[in-house]
């Protein structure tokens, strides 16, 4: 199953892209183990993703806590918390 | 009306009270956010999640219009970079009661700061460039109007 994950603000600036197709295997299922998978695929993602408390994510353009299933996603997103108006 | 932008360029404030007060409610309230320049800030760039912003902040409009009676609704954000004195955001609304504009229009700039898509990155005159931290008190701000949902 392939994902498109988005990067934003310093959690792109750690990993150096701003976006990247991922296959997950099978017993990533919720956005925690996606982030502890992630964290493994180089040391911009370990450095990025060392702190789970300091992130936020989106499925498919909608706010999602870590234990949300990630089961027919088609984008997710990675950020730290948003800090507009 | 309901009116939700998204957009580089500048924005006139006066001209978005006139579309409000155009309405014929009787009660016009607006918050209008500007860069402050404090502690040598020469530049912020707020990046933005195109995908999801508008309609982030068409949810948290929704939200309003479900809790107050709203004839009119206005909010715009800025994006891109930003100098000291540039205006960042508006929030504007229209009522037959000043309560109901008043206070939706403190919601939608309460809940905007803490569940639109924007990161604000700051950079000073000495060259120092920082991501701002969200604020513990931008989330109390956030939560004394939840009442269950949320959409952050």
């Amino acid at each position: 199953m392939a994902i498109q994950m988005l990067y934003f603000a310093w959690v792109r600036e750690a990993i150096g892209a701003d976006a990247e197709t991922v296959a997950p295997p099978a017993e990533v299922e919720t956005i925690a183990d996606l982030v502890a998978w992630l964290a493994g695929r180089s040391p911009g993602h370990a450095a990025a993703f060392a702190e789970p408390d300091r992130l936020r994510a989106a499925i498919d353009q909608d706010f999602a806590g870590f234990d949300a299933m990630i089961a027919g996603a088609r984008e997710i997103a990675l950020f730290p918390p948003v800090t507009g108006g | 009306m309901r009116r939700v932008c998204v957009q580089a360029g500048a924005f006139d404030p006066g001209a978005e009270l006139a579309r409000l007060e155009a309405l014929g409610g009787g009660a016009v309230a607006s918050f209008t956010g500007l860069v402050r320049g404090d502690g040598g800030l020469v530049e912020m760039r707020l990046d933005h999640y195109p995908a999801m912003t508008t309609r982030a902040m068409e949810a948290i409009a929704g939200e309003a219009e479900g809790r107050w009676p709203l004839i009119g609704l206005t909010v715009i954000h800025r994006y891109g970079p930003l100098v000291p004195g540039d205006r960042i955001v508006f929030v504007g609304t229209a009522s037959s009661h000043r309560a109901a504009a008043l206070e939706s229009c403190a919601f939608l700039i309460d809940w905007l700061k803490t569940s639109a898509p924007f990161w604000k990155r700051e950079r000073f005159a000495d060259g120092r460039e920082i991501w701002v931290e969200a604020k513990v008190e931008d989330d109390a701000a956030a939560s004394r109007w939840r009442t269950g949902g949320h959409p952050g």
